[in-house]
């Protein structure tokens, strides 16, 4: 791996910001914040949720003025804020959010506002789309509607648009938070191979083995503040939790001291035979109460359609599912609450939350029953759960009427968990419980789970992460579609993800 | 690193046959159309007559120009529920001005020849006003029109006291009455009309912003469109088509009647829909939109033909919506939103 050589050699770094504060009102956003991105490398920025961050990168890319400080590109002053133009010929980023036009197609989203002069030639205008796409080897149709583009098609697709303004250093705000394992290590390669040819990035993310996988440089920041910028290889993990977090503990094995479970009994959720053509096929387990079961597989493995089939969201075709002895009916949410199921989604933007609604509001619309009777909701009532999920969760927020949509990620997931937790479930369905948080949300998350489970319930976690199944009792893997394996706790990594890539020794 | 690896590429979709599927779907309604036709021919023969067929490209003439001011509207994702009543005030506040006070509610400050320039100023500063409501202060879009609807709709009754101007000047009356080629001026306003807004929509840099700005405004302001130039740019256009659509209408009854325009803003809405024009912006064509409401006044005619009574035209009228709505919807195979 090639070692960044600028600093010795003297070539001006990429991009550099000086001593950058800018304030919102009271708070805070940046206090004297420097980083220097020098030229071809790749520099991890890490930080928990509110760390000052996506404030750095809006200032870096001209879309924020800093209160006072500087930025510098190749050595230059930065441009005059109105100069989109100028700004996107020297540093470009791929958001998480959509930064395209869906319903426009991919050459136009490109070019878009460049058509060129006159009447636009739209020959020409999928020609010239298809030649960039070529020249940095995106292999995506030019013709499709932006919104049929899968999330790792977008990004490619935006990268490969910033480097056609011209920009050789792009940030990359979260990149893998939507990525499966497969697509996460493809884009590696790529931006291996970009670096190779001169691209410059800075790699936002909140998983700390990807900073080690890919990166040259991390800088961590922390409450506002530049904490260190070091090397990767001279910075341990612990030592890089030390740095977010500002105390000197790891990851706790959370739930450790858990009573073990009792599998004798009636299983808290039990699953039988349940297939939904063409995506699963004959999936069953059982969860008992107390016990944390774990559900693995790879990107296309099936295993959140599991869960969307468990929880109601999806209709099996074949199968069934006890919650609690009882049977509720399939397809439907509603029979699958009653039943004593709390569950929190995929994708809490999507299916999760409620934006404009308060983090009271939020937190209990499944047990409107609990608010009052006949349908009549108690604001007084409601707003006492809210804070009591607060409290439990660690929610990091001015009060239960504060909408959710101000709240940083980590918390947001925090309100979809106590949503799912609000009526006491005898069954807690966890699908991608902490993706886009922080080490510490997680670790919230995940000892919330294992409380859930000491308390008696049965909890199934169906993720991406790892470190989520670390404390199951048992994981399934599911690959292409079916159960391949089940592993009591204490599984090693590399054999849970041989199991999830399909490969059997 | 190796070099093998610039050659891994995101799994493929293949190059699709999506986008002429897109391009079909601007046509989705010329089946329809036909089948109209032939319904039509079989229920009268008459139907298929040139003079019939030009009689319902008139008749659809003026209110076409307030679909076209619609659905350039909403692809930029907002709505302009006030042309309705933009299509009756601008040539009533012409008739106003330039009328002899006498029979009719008229001041007579300037001459004849005033009426067109009139009718559409009136437009345009009722595009500017709604601009600056909605654009510059930020007001709700909907809520803006929808009281703009109701404040110029007040002032058309109030300046003409309720009552229809008539005896109006040549001049006013040209457009809406002329034969230019063998065919009324109106079909050729509304046909070259058209033909400009596809290819400005289709074909340029402004046209492609308003699909940006109706597909994700965030996106087009990083792309460097001024946003709130388009969006007031084109409330102000539209305004004054539906000012234009006014003046051919006035034209062709020779009167501006106090309720002109009254209560077509539901058809309008209801063409551009059953064109395709998405109502949450950003989709939809220019051609659709003529389509859709080509398609309701040919079921229209039909009806007429069909000697259905009068009284029942307004029943008919909601239900051939619901129905080209449920046709458009089969032939798209698109959700409608």
């Amino acid at each position: 791996m090639s070692v960044p050589a600028s600093a010795a050699t003297g070539v001006p770094p990429v991009a550099a910001a000086h001593r950058i504060t800018k304030r919102f009102g009271v708070t805070v956003a940046l206090d004297d914040v420097s980083l220097t991105v020098n030229d071809g490398e790749v520099h991890a920025l890490v930080g928990r949720n509110g760390a000052g961050k996506s404030t750095l990168v809006s200032v870096l890319t001209g879309l924020l003025a800093p209160d006072s400080g500087t930025v510098e590109f190749g050595g230059g002053p930065a441009p005059a804020l109105a100069d989109r133009e100028a700004w996107r010929q020297r540093v470009a980023c791929v958001y998480q959010k959509l930064t395209v036009i869906p319903t426009l197609s991919v050459a136009e989203n490109l070019f878009l506002n460049r058509q060129g002069r006159g009447l636009i030639s739209w020959g020409a205008l999928r020609r010239r789309a298809r030649e960039l796409l070529d020249t940095w080897e995106v292999d995506v149709d030019v013709q499709a509607p932006a919104e049929r583009l899968t999330v790792e098609q977008r990004q490619l697709v935006e990268i490969a648009r910033a480097l056609s303004h011209g920009s050789r250093f792009i940030i990359l705000d979260e990149p893998t938070a939507q990525l499966d394992g497969q697509a996460i290590e493809r884009l590696f390669a790529r931006m291996r191979s970009l670096r190779e040819s001169g691209v410059t990035f800075l790699f936002i993310s909140h998983h700390l083995d990807e900073v080690y996988e890919v990166c040259d440089t991390v800088t961590v920041m922390r409450d506002a503040r530049h904490i260190v910028t070091s090397p990767v290889a001279e910075l341990d993990k612990q030592a890089l939790i030390t740095a977010m977090t500002g105390e000197a503990t790891g990851l706790i094995d959370l739930g450790a001291d858990r009573p073990a479970p009792d599998r004798g009994g009636e299983p808290a959720l039990s699953v039988t035979g349940l297939g939904v053509p063409g995506v699963f096929e004959d999936v069953s387990l059982t969860v008992a109460p107390g016990e944390l079961v774990g559900l693995a597989g790879a990107g296309g493995s099936g295993k959140m359609a599991v869960g969307e089939s468990i929880v109601g969201l999806r209709r099996a075709a074949s199968g069934t599912v006890k919650i609690g002895g009882a049977t509720p009916r399939p397809g439907s949410v509603p029979a699958a609450l009653r039943a004593g199921l709390g569950f929190v989604p995929q994708d809490r933007h999507k299916e999760g939350l409620v934006p404009g609604l308060s983090i009271a509001e939020n937190a209990t619309l499944t047990v409107p029953e609990r608010l009052g009777r006949f349908g009549i909701v108690g604001p007084r009532r409601r707003d006492e759960l809210g804070a009591l999920a607060i409290d439990d969760l660690d929610i990091k927020a001015a009060g239960p009427e504060q909408p959710v949509s101000a709240l940083s990620g980590g918390n947001q997931q925090k309100v979809v968990m106590a949503r799912a937790l609000a009526n006491d479930p005898k069954v807690l369905v966890l699908m991608q419980p902490t993706a886009g948080v922080d080490v510490k949300a997680k670790e919230t998350l995940l000892g919330t789970a294992s409380a859930a489970a000491a308390g008696g319930a049965g909890v199934l976690v169906i993720s991406d992460d790892i470190d989520d199944l670390r404390p199951c009792d048992r994981v399934f893997v599911l690959f292409k579609g079916a159960l391949v394996a089940e592993m009591p706790k204490g599984w090693d990594d590399h054999e849970l993800i041989a199991a999830m890539e399909g490969i059997r020794d | 690193m190796t070099d093998t690896q610039t050659a891994l590429a995101a799994p493929a979709r293949g190059r699709t046959t999506a986008p002429r599927l897109a391009r079909l779907r601007d046509l989705a309604l010329v089946p329809a159309i036909i089948v109209i036709g032939i319904v039509g021919y079989f229920v009268n023969p008459v139907f298929l007559h040139w003079d019939n067929l030009v009689n319902v490209l008139q008749q659809q003439s003026e209110i076409s120009l307030l679909v076209l001011a619609e659905a350039l509207v909403l692809i930029a994702g907002r709505m302009d529920l006030s042309l309705e009543s933009t299509f009756g005030l601008a040539p009533g506040v012409a008739a106003w001005l330039v009328l002899a006070p006498g029979i009719t509610h008229g001041l007579g400050w300037l001459s004849g020849a005033w009426s067109i320039p009139l009718t559409l100023a009136v437009g345009l500063v009722i595009g500017w006003v709604n601009g600056l409501l909605i654009v510059r202060f930020r007001l709700n879009g909907f809520i803006v029109t929808l009281g703009m609807l109701i404040v110029l709709r007040g002032l058309l009754t109030g300046i003409s006291g309720g009552k229809t101007f008539f005896n109006l000047p040549s001049s006013m009356i040209y457009l809406g009455n002329a034969v230019w080629l063998g065919l009324p001026a109106s079909i050729w306003i509304c046909l070259v009309l058209y033909a400009v807004a596809i290819a400005v929509t289709g074909y340029t840099r402004f046209g492609r912003a308003l699909y940006a700005i109706g597909g994700n405004a965030d996106a087009a302001r990083a792309a460097g469109i001024r946003v709130d130039r388009v969006l007031w740019g084109t409330l102000v256009v539209a305004s004054l088509l539906a000012a234009l659509g006014g003046l051919l209408l006035t034209g062709r009854l020779a009167s501006v009647a106090a309720s002109q325009g009254n209560g077509a803003i539901f058809t309008v809405f209801a063409a551009a829909v059953i064109g395709g024009v998405s109502l949450n912006g950003g989709k939809g064509t220019i051609f659709g939109a003529f389509t859709g409401i080509l398609l309701l006044y040919m079921i229209q005619n039909v009806l007429t033909l069909a000697g259905v009574p009068a009284q029942w035209i307004g029943a008919l009228n909601g239900a051939i919506i619901l129905v080209a709505l449920i046709i458009s919807r089969i032939t798209s195979g698109q959700a409608q939103e």
